[in-house]
């Protein structure tokens, strides 16, 4: 019995990334219930993203969140207590689309450092959306570890600034976040 | 029609009889609104004791308790009640008045972010920002406070919304309302409670812990029904008293921290474990690892969160106790259970309960804590007002010698703070529990420095003619912390002497209360009697033995190690005024002597730049 438990805990403590998407009520103050929550009871959060959805008083979350079987069990279950909160799912990470979107200005004083920004860019099916004396601005999307890839290849060039959105995050087929709570 | 009288409206429509509160500024319209309606207003001495009272209210009846407050130092006063409330899931509706909308986010006078302030601890909070609200608003705040596991909802309602017109025929307080992200589950899993039936069949030491929750679904038919049906011997939590007889052939007093040895014991030793409405604290468990080791666990609970929180869980039933403990017993009956098989394990415990009957009678000067629950037990037994008493008690060694010795055999009898261990609870929150039951006895068990924490409220009491009862433990002593300070911080006892001040029957005739100090043990009765028939407010001030502590389970241990007590007279010395008034000036005299040798050059020269 006491291996039988000891095995559970094991299992229980390996830590994950999770993607967790969450339908709430578009109310005001609603986005610090759902991080006073994460706050209060120690939670990570790596990211969050908030936007509107298909319909006017719904928003969605998508929050990327650490931590082991029993904390995304605890983090799921108190998110669905609050009343605001109209579904909560732990998305499957092979099963999703995910998406990050990334502007770095990048330091180009040069047509020789421009030309190959642009080169880079390009194979990372990336757009220039400004373009100065000194830098370049790259808009690129895709999920974090493309971007990731990106930002080291350029970082030679010297990095000047740069805006990360967090990742977002849709389940792949017909399934959709709406049904009620149980 | 103005905002504030469509509140007062809805507020009506809930069935609100009565409500604790204290006025101010942003309330105005409220309180103006308050005037011509039926509604019982009972103004506290603070709004701390106007949240207890709404609290204490809310545990005796089972019904929506409700407290009022102004915005700003009003709302902030609430918080403590609020947060009580919340850890013990306790139902009350808590509004605050705030500053107009459109001067929120000025800092204005008496402005607070209440929204902010309330989030973390209540179920549900909301701000009105337009009157059109009210009647939807207050009918889901009620509906979210009663229904699912139960829990304070805090409203916001600024000034110029309690002004504003509204015509309640173009909007209605709706007969229902709809809440996309709330639907409590009531009815249990029918697989889950089938396995759970099989289990507690094949259970040989079997044993209940009944929580809280068992009191809240008025759970106490259906579990007596269980547990004489399998003979399963129970236990209960500190919030479950009385949600099973204590004087019944199973029942094994509380369990936990405090508890007492037959049930920590039958929790160490038992193979199955059915947990209902508790949340396995700290206070229940001790150390995790070690917990119930051999059991199998079955929890039933309506909040989902809870389940597997703080300890693994075999078979968990999500839902409303009373329903599903029904199922179990009705698959228990069909499956033809008889009770047999736990035999043993029942006369185990029941000769362990024997060998440790506490000894209460004692005839010391000054008077054991025993003595006095002794003579509490004796005075209600003798009046017979078992049925038709309540208990509420503070927090420290006072509540912990209640919740041991006491017996109680009805719910919603013995009111306590349990999580949030708020001192201060007990007395404000008798006078809810009064209200809400003006038939019953209502007895406020305090010590000394608890009810110093509410004791403004003896003007409440006064001015109503409230007939609560206050047994003061008075022993001079934070006798808890004394308790601890003496167990693990090698008798070094730090700030838990109170002195010899005030002297509390003086200051009850100050506020009119009839009031009597007891040092003789053989008096107890006579005065409980006294205080408990004279239907008036009453303060009795017994003299207790500041040495006598508790046994208990030390903080993260395992539950079969209770360990004795260090019962010493305190003896911190307190320091006066003029010590300290000696210890500061000779403290400036040196620093006078040596202003500039601590300063450094860089100092210096900015000293001189000044």
């Amino acid at each position: 019995m006491e291996s039988i438990k000891s095995e559970k805990k094991e299992k229980n403590n390996e830590t994950h990334t999770h993607i967790i998407s969450v339908l709430v009520l578009n109310n005001p103050g609603v986005l610090q219930r759902i991080a006073g929550l994460f706050t209060r009871r120690g939670y990570n959060i790596c990211s969050i993203t908030v936007g509107s959805t298909e319909s006017p008083n719904l928003a969605r979350m998508t929050i990327v969140v650490k931590g082991n079987d029993k904390i995304l069990e605890q983090v799921v279950k108190q998110l669905n207590k609050l009343i605001e909160v109209i579904k909560v799912s732990d998305l499957n990470i092979n099963k999703c689309v995910k998406r990050e979107l990334c502007l770095i200005k990048i330091h180009a004083p040069n047509e020789s450092s421009k030309s190959q920004i642009i080169q880079y860019t390009n194979v990372f099916r990336g757009k220039i959306v400004d373009l100065s004396q000194e830098s370049l601005t790259v808009e690129i999307t895709g999920n974090s570890d493309k971007i990731n890839a990106f930002v080291d290849l350029v970082r030679n060039f010297g990095i000047k600034e740069m805006a990360r959105t967090g990742l977002t995050a849709l389940m792949r087929g017909p399934k959709i976040l709406k049904s009620k709570k149980s | 029609m103005k905002g504030a009288e469509a509140i007062i409206k809805a507020l009506e429509y809930e069935k609100v009889d009565v409500i604790f509160g204290y006025p101010g500024g942003a309330l105005l319209p409220f309180y103006d609104a308050l005037y011509d309606s039926d509604l019982i207003h009972i103004l506290t001495r603070h709004e701390q004791g106007a949240a207890h009272a709404a609290d204490g209210y809310a545990r005796a009846s089972g019904k929506v308790g409700v407290c009022v407050a102004t915005s700003g130092p009003g709302a902030t006063n609430l918080v403590t009640g609020v947060a009580t409330a919340h850890a013990d899931s306790s139902p009350i509706v808590a509004i605050t008045g705030q500053v107009p909308t459109k001067l929120i986010g000025n800092d204005a006078f008496q402005e607070i972010d209440a929204l902010g302030l309330f989030m973390p601890i209540v179920k549900h909070n909301f701000q009105l920002r337009d009157a059109k609200e009210i009647p939807e608003t207050i009918r889901s705040a009620f509906n979210i406070a009663k229904t699912g596991r139960p829990g304070p909802v805090h409203i916001d309602l600024p000034k110029d919304v309690q002004e504003e017109e509204l015509d309640l025929d173009i909007y209605p307080i709706p007969a229902k309302v709809e809440l996309p992200g709330y639907k409590p589950t009531k009815m249990g899993h029918p697989k889950q409670i089938k396995l759970a039936s099989s289990h507690i069949s094949k259970a040989r030491h079997p044993v209940i812990i009944a929580g809280g929750g068992v009191n809240i679904a008025n759970a106490t038919p259906e579990l007596m029904q269980l547990a004489e049906l399998c003979s399963i011997p129970v236990c209960t939590t500190l919030m479950g008293k009385g949600s099973f007889p204590e004087d019944h052939p199973l029942a094994l007093g509380m369990v936990g921290m405090h508890g007492t040895k037959p049930a920590n014991y039958a929790v160490s030793e038992s193979d199955l474990l059915i947990a209902i409405g508790c949340r396995f604290s700290d206070r229940i468990t001790g150390d995790i690892n070690s917990f119930a080791p051999h059991a199998k666990i079955i929890h039933i609970d309506i909040d989902p969160a809870e389940i597997g929180k703080n300890v693994r869980v075999d078979v968990p039933i999500v839902g409303d106790a009373k329903l599903i403990l029904n199922n179990i017993v009705s698959n228990l009956i069909k499956m033809n259970m008889n009770n047999n098989g736990n035999r043993e394990w029942v006369e185990y415990l029941q000769s362990l309960k024997k060998s440790c009957i506490p000894k209460m009678d004692y005839s010391d000067v000054p008077i054991k804590p025993q003595r006095i629950v002794k003579g509490l037990m004796n005075v209600i037994k003798e009046l017979n007002i078992e049925k038709k008493s309540i208990i509420t008690t503070d927090v420290g060694q006072n509540q912990m010698w209640m919740a041991h010795y006491f017996k109680t055999h009805f719910p919603r009898s013995f009111l306590s703070s349990g999580g949030l261990g708020t001192m201060g609870f007990g007395f404000p929150s008798a006078i809810g529990a009064k209200i809400a039951k003006p038939d019953f006895k209502v007895i406020s068990i305090t010590g000394d420095g608890g009810f110093m924490m509410n004791i403004q409220e003896l003007g409440t009491i006064a001015d109503y003619n409230i007939p609560v009862v206050i047994c003061l433990f008075d022993n001079r002593t934070l006798g808890m912390v004394y308790q601890w300070q003496n167990l693990f911080y090698g008798k070094r006892q730090c700030s838990v002497n109170f002195g010899e001040t005030p002297d509390f029957v003086k200051v009850a005739e100050g506020y009119g209360i009839n009031a009597l100090r007891i040092t003789n043990p053989e008096e107890i009765e006579e005065c409980l009697k006294e205080a408990l028939l004279s239907d008036e407010p009453y303060l009795l001030d017994f003299a207790i033995d500041p040495s006598e502590a508790l046994s208990m389970v030390p903080p993260g241990g395992k539950l079969k190690n209770i360990i004795d007590p260090i019962t010493e007279h305190p003896n911190e010395r307190i320091i006066c005024f003029d010590e300290i008034k000696r210890r500061f000036l000779e403290k400036n005299s040196k620093n006078e002597d040596t202003p500039l040798e601590e300063l450094s050059e860089s100092e210096k020269d900015e000293g001189i730049k000044v």
